[in-house]
């Protein structure tokens, strides 16, 4: 199937880009496409114009900025999964990409198509709120600074206005932390039904900090902020990781569907978060 | 229309395409690349894969206009003066193919996982093929085909005419 | 027929090795592990697909089709689409008073069988969601899809109803004009035809001092899902109109559209090209067939029609949707003394080409391999506002080989005793062939015995057994379940005279013919349509051994009612069986008729002669001629005896007079996660005897194909509708087929009771692994979570289901039959909840 038609630009700056999206009602903005495409195709969306954010070099790539690293927002996700400051410094980041969609999907989808799309099943909310991350955007009045726990308002809706970008994703270093991502589906190339996405600094045998983020436990990605609390500090036993993580779900109210009711969801959030850590913590 | 110049199996083309163009709808439509196949409207299937500078996409998803001034390489690109690219032999020698219609996005999605993995275990040839549905074979005998592949040599030497 | 066990295992990995080099012609062919001829094109994109066709000035469909399972239509208004750019017309079902011609039903199981008209375009009332009631005709895809989304449509929404139990009810009613949603009623029973005892009398007996088992079961709707979307291409112009078409029915579309359009069937000419799959899935002649060819007819001009996936899922015909009950009664030793089967077949919203026979082919099944004395099948189908249901892989016998042994399972358990030995007790011995069923169908081979034994050794019956007992013991969270299931099937359809009786609309003959080229080569036309089965290859291989051929030299073509200008097609693993035994009558008719070319050439007398590798030789001297030689002689036919034809083409046209049954032995270890629900699997082996394997890569591949497709059954594949009439698995994104990291590779082997019903002892294979691997894995889920006190799962398995039966056990363990089981006379469905949330895509 084709999308309806629309007009094409693909300007080589953010600042084209910009005044690109403010001289349309109804455009689109295209970063890997993996998400918009599909829509376009379906016909559930019919922009004016689609601004291709493909050929602006300055936002691709992983920096370094002293305590965190700097993700261009078009830094697809085969890079980010190469990439060695992710690797060491943000290990949930990678371990979360490793299992969104397939290969092909990976090699052209963008870290910040995932998080503007927002959808709750999406792999890559969860890891970024649990490491603290923070969104940069920027609009025609410049640049600002949102944090991953405003940045989701609800399904497919974040921070970003209707004229603005998502330029880049800071992550502030997890450097040593252990990480697991545990992702639940029935078959290999759904999304997720249920996922976890944990990271612990150990001390030794104690659990000096985690942090939890949930995927498809809401509208929007969650942390686990009770289950981090009880882990605080705890010996990583596996009884007290397990009573730590029953708390999971929490405050969730996730949501009902064909691949499991509301109930099923919370449980499971309790297993796979329990695996998650314990894998972390391993 | 927006003028595009795209470099498909080693020869150079340039057209003027509708921006909604697919990348699979100008190379079956306007190119006559027919080898390359659609079987889904949701990017499911992998049946439309091909390599994008040398790596491998769903085409079906990659507008046409997004692949001005690359290269790509199709189903029909990979045998060079009537050899069988490696990938190709190994599916028909393993008969990892019955109505051959997943065969096009399997076999360039299989070579794409050579590169990654160019001695590949069974389970990395398995997730390596997650986003290709094969409807026929029961995958046994493409996860065969593409483990035999990868003894073969030049097998991960993906898209013929690429230089990479 | 009485051979040990242990002389019938013939191991098909044993088989020789081809060497792609070797020139052939040595050796056998039959029975080669040959590369496949119609490879070529495929793996190197060479090859054509409907789609792929483009003809001068070629214009392009889109369908507009109802959103809604049950409306009427108030008013269609088509001028937004009229004027837009290239588009050339937009049709509604007005603009063809006389029809387009019908989607008919071939098979109607009784003479009062209520068959819905199944009309091509609806201008009146829609049946269910998904139905064509307008068409633009642009000078592209896409420009055809733009216009017809400004269609406008006016519908006023009736009651609907989706649920095969709901229906019976006849409150809501599908077709309101029919008064009824029950389309047929279809019983066999063995004391009334004669072929057994009294079942009824069988289960009160054993309710007084026997075991009694029964159980409701849910077959799911499943789609067919073929990989390649259908495609029609349709060229009026010239003195035949040719159709192209993703079919595996060329023939019988064809006589279909001269039976239901009034074109003289002369002037049709089908073409199946190169088909992307099947599965049964394109076993029908469709309204999108016949709008396709009433467009181009009408405005002249080749037409091309192609569907989207989406469109394919709600449209396509689906598969399976019955409620089974089950009644099984047995001696305390475990000795089955009856089975009554009491099934709801949900229809759709149509009576398909061959929608009602489907589930009345499991009245020959139910009884499967076993020999009780007493049976009883009920069949009622309904109508409902869903999509149409018909074959699907396998076609009523899955659904019955799940039924029997599925509970077969349950006997055992309800015993105590393993599953196997309680089979084994009750199944046909294989000294007892040929063997007549209850049922009334006579199994002519088959040995269970030997399949069972080496199926367990190759699976390690035992050790898995022990690590089981270990597993349960350490209260493992994740426990480990063995599944059974030894089945058979009928395939290889069918004997046009049972046909005949089942008022079946067609015969079961297939034909073919040999052309022996004047150059040597052969070209073999089958009258069997392949869409993935490789018959070029096999057809090969059996050609040259019969002709004593190369195996290159022979060329097979298919699937053009022009060239295969008769035949029956491709569906019911028939093609070997049916098919292929005509091409081996068609080539002993060439070897019979070039003996007096050969006589003549060779100044001999016709008894001195004898036809071997490929040659008529003179017995008792070297003085011999090669039957290519012959070929040649009769093209120039400037010397040639009187009373002969010059030339040795033949053909022949073979009716089999029984079916052929193949039978295996699957076993099934599933890994259960107690904790999640889900389901894994561990380790799968099938011993399937299919008798005499003419390429065993082939065989191979119809296994492994087959095997996923019924374990996607049992764990992950369901079409499920709202309430609202909404297929809710409408895309690939929900309808979750399994891919290459869901899977597990295979051990597969075979054992060889050669079938006595035709020439080659060959039985079907295309089935087998679907038919036998659904009950195998739901057995292996059951029998891990049994000490639990669970003894069912509906289909498909999914961890949800699993993990809340466990929940429900563990409160008050009992009742959970209750829970996990459909409810045969309330007719809850027991599907998951329906999509409250906001559905995730993409
Ligand atoms: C078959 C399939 C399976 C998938 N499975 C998964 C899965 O398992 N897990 C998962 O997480 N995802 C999955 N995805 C989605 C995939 O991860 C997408 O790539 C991702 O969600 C979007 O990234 P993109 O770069 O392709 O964005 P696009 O599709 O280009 O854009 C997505 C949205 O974000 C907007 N946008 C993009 N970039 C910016 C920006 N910089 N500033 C402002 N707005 C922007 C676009 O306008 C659009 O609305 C799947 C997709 C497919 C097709
Ligand atoms: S057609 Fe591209 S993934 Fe299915
Ligand atoms: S070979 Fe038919 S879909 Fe793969």
């Amino acid at each position: 199937m084709i999308p309806t038609a629309f007009d094409y630009v693909a300007p080589e700056s953010v600042a084209d880009a910009l005044a690109a999206l403010a001289d349309s009602d109804d455009a689109k903005v295209l970063a890997g496409g993996q998400s918009l495409l599909p829509i376009l195709r379906m016909r559930l969306n019919a922009p004016d114009k689609v601004v291709d954010l493909g050929r602006i070099a300055e936002l691709r790539g992983v920096r370094e900025d002293g305590d965190a690293i700097v993700i261009g927002a078009m830094t697809s996700y085969v890079d980010l999964l190469a990439d060695p400051l992710v690797a060491e410094h943000a290990a949930l980041l990678k371990a979360a990409i490793e299992t969104v969609a397939d290969p092909q999907i990976r090699r052209r989808g963008t870290i910040g198509g995932a998080l503007v799309h927002a959808d709750p099943a999406g792999d890559v909310g969860a890891p970024v709120l649990a490491l603290d991350g923070e969104l940069v955007i920027t609009g025609s009045a410049g640049e600002r600074t949102v944090a991953a726990a405003d940045f989701f308002e609800d399904l497919f809706t974040t921070a970003v206005g209707e004229d603005e970008l998502l330029t880049a994703v800071r992550i502030p270093k997890h450097t040593g932390w252990g990480a697991a991502y545990e992702k639940f589906v029935r078959v290999a190339h759904q999304w997720s039904i249920v996922a976890v996405a944990a990271t612990v600094r150990m001390e030794g045998d104690t659990i000096a900090e985690a942090r939890v983020g949930l995927t498809n436990m809401g509208s929007t990605p969650l942390r686990a902020t009770a289950t981090e609390e009880a882990l605080a500090g705890k010996q990583a036993s596996a009884e007290a990781i397990a009573e730590a993580c029953a708390k999971a779900a929490d405050g969730t109210n996730p949501p009902s569907d064909l691949n499991g009711d509301g109930d099923y969801r919370k449980h499971l959030a309790t297993v796979f978060t329990r695996r998650a850590v314990l894998a972390a913590a391993d | 229309m927006t003028r595009i110049t795209v470099t498909v199996d080693g020869d150079t083309y340039t057209d003027d395409v509708e921006p909604r163009t697919l990348l699979v709808q100008y190379l079956r439509e306007n190119l006559g690349k027919v080898g390359t196949v659609i079987g889904c409207d949701t990017s499911n299937c992998g049946a439309c894969t091909v390599h994008l500078d040398g790596r491998s996409v769903k085409s079906c998803n990659v507008l046409a206009v997004q692949a001005d001034g690359h290269e790509v390489t199709t189903i029909e690109g990979l045998a060079t003066d009537g050899q069988l690219h490696p990938m190709q032999k190994a599916f028909h020698e393993n008969h990892a193919l019955q109505c051959g219609y997943c065969t096009p996005g399997m076999i360039m999605q299989a070579i794409d996982i050579l590169k990654d993995h160019p001695d590949p275990s069974e389970q990395q040839i398995r997730e390596g093929l997650e986003g290709n549905l094969c409807r026929c074979t029961g995958y046994h005998n493409i996860v065969k085909a593409v483990a035999a592949a990868a003894k073969a040599p030049g097998a991960e030497l993906a898209s013929s005419k690429v230089g990479e | 027929m009485t051979v040990s066990p242990d002389a019938l295992v013939e191991i098909a990995e044993e088989s020789p090795q081809a060497d792609l080099t070797e020139p052939s012609g040595a050796g056998p062919e039959i029975g080669n592990r040959r590369l496949r001829k119609e490879d070529q094109r495929l793996i190197t994109g060479r090859t054509k697909w409907t789609d792929n066709i483009v003809l001068p000035g070629m214009l392009h469909l889109a369908m507009v089709r109802s959103p809604f399972a049950h409306a009427k239509i108030t008013s269609i208004d088509t001028s937004g689409a009229q004027g837009l750019p290239n588009v050339v017309a937009v049709f509604t079902a007005a603009d063809f008073p006389d029809g387009m011609g019908a989607c008919a039903n071939a098979w109607p199981i009784t003479p009062e069988q209520v068959t819905p008209d199944h009309l091509p375009m609806i201008g009146e009332r829609v049946a269910c969601a998904g139905e064509i009631v307008a068409v633009v005709v642009a000078r592209s895809a896409k420009e055809a899809r733009d216009a017809a989304e400004q269609v406008d449509v006016d519908y006023e929404e009736l009651p609907a109803v989706f649920d095969a139990m709901e229906a019976m009810k006849d409150e809501i009613l599908a077709h309101p004009d029919k008064g009824t949603n029950k389309s047929a009623f279809w019983k066999l029973d063995s004391k009334e035809a004669g072929t057994g005892g009294d079942v009824d009398e069988a289960i009160a007996k054993a309710r007084q001092d026997g075991v009694v088992i029964e159980r409701e079961f849910r077959q799911q709707r499943l789609i067919p899902a073929f990989m390649e979307p259908r495609s029609t291409v349709v060229d009026p112009t010239g003195e035949q109109v040719t159709m192209w078409s993703a079919t595996q029915i060329p023939h019988i579309l064809r006589f279909l559209i001269a039976a239901t359009t009034g074109m003289p069937e002369s002037k049709v000419r089908v073409i199946a090209p190169d088909v992307g799959g099947g599965f049964g899935g394109k076993l029908q002649t469709t309204p999108e067939e016949f709008i396709t060819l009433a467009v181009a007819r009408r405005l002249g001009k080749p037409c091309k029609y192609t569907e989207t996936r989406s469109e394919s899922l709600i449209s396509g015909h689906h598969g399976r949707d019955q409620y089974q009950k089950l009644t099984l009664a047995a001696e305390k030793d475990g000795t089955v003394t009856g089975l009554k089967v009491d099934l709801v077949a949900n229809l759709g919203a149509y009576v398909a080409i061959v929608g009602g026979g489907v589930p009345v082919l499991g009245a020959w099944m139910f009884n499967s391999i076993y020999k009780f004395p007493a049976y009883q099948f009920n069949c009622q189908t309904v109508l409902t506002n869903t999509t149409w249901v018909d074959a699907y892989r396998g076609a009523g016998r899955p659904e019955a080989t799940f039924g029997i042994e599925r509970i077969m399972d349950e006997l055992a358990a309800e015993l105590g005793r393993d599953p196997l030995e309680v089979r084994e007790q009750n199944w046909i011995k294989h000294e007892e062939f040929p063997f007549t069923s209850v049922a009334g169908m006579t199994y002519d081979s088959g040995n269970y015995e030997a399949a069972t034994a080496r199926a367990k050794e190759l699976f390690g019956y035992d050790a898995l057994r022990a690590e089981q007992a270990e597993r349960r013991e350490r209260k493992d969270p994740v426990q480990l379940g063995i599944g059974v299931s030894t089945f058979t099937e009928m395939c290889g359809l069918a004997p046009s005279r049972v046909l005949g009786s089942l008022a079946y609309g067609a015969g079961g003959w297939e034909h073919a013919s040999i052309r022996m080229l004047p150059t040597g080569k052969v070209e073999v036309i089958t009258g069997t349509s392949p869409h993935g089965q490789g018959h070029e290859t096999a057809w090969s291989q059996i050609v040259a051994d019969r002709l004593g051929v190369p195996f290159e030299d022979v060329e097979v073509l298919h699937g053009d009612t022009a060239v295969a200008y008769k035949g029956l097609d491709t569906y019911g693993s028939r093609s070997l069986v049916v098919g292929a035994e005509a091409v081996v009558r068609a080539a002993d008719k060439v070897i019979e008729k070039a003996k007096g070319f050969a006589a003549h050439m060779l100044e001999a007398s016709e008894d001195d002669l004898e036809f071997v590798g490929g040659r008529y030789g003179v017995k008792g001297t070297d003085k011999g001629v090669g039957l290519t030689d012959i070929a040649l002689a009769t093209f120039a036919s400037h010397d040639y005896p009187e009373h002969l034809e010059p030339g040795i083409d033949a053909d022949a046209t073979f009716d089999p007079d029984n079916f052929s049954f193949p039978h295996g032995t699957h076993l099934c270890a599933m890994e259960v996660d107690t904790e999640t629900g889900q389901s894994r699997m561990r380790s799968y082996v099938c011993v399937d005897d299919i008798g005499h394997i003419i390429n065993p890569l082939i065989v191979e591949g119809q296994i492994h194909g087959g095997l996923v497709q019924g374990i996607a059954q049992a764990l992950w594949e369901e079409a499920i509708f709202d309430e609202n009439g909404t297929l809710v698995t409408g895309s690939f994104v929900d309808y979750t087929l399994p891919t290459a990291a869901d899977t597990i590779s295979f051990v597969t082997e075979n054992t060889i009771s050669p079938s006595t019903t035709n020439t080659l002892g060959a039985k079907g294979v295309g089935e087998a692994g679907t038919i036998a691997s659904t009950p195998a894995v739901v057995n292996a889920i059951v029998d891990a979570l049994r000490p639990m006190g669970i003894d069912d799962i509906v289909m498909p398995c999914t961890p949800q289901r699993v993990w809340k039966a466990i929940q429900t056990a563990g409160d008050h363990s009992g009742d959970v039959a209750a829970q996990a089981q459909p409810h045969f006379d309330e007719g809850a469905a027991n599907a998951d909840p329906g999509v409250t949330g906001e559905g995730n895509g993409q």
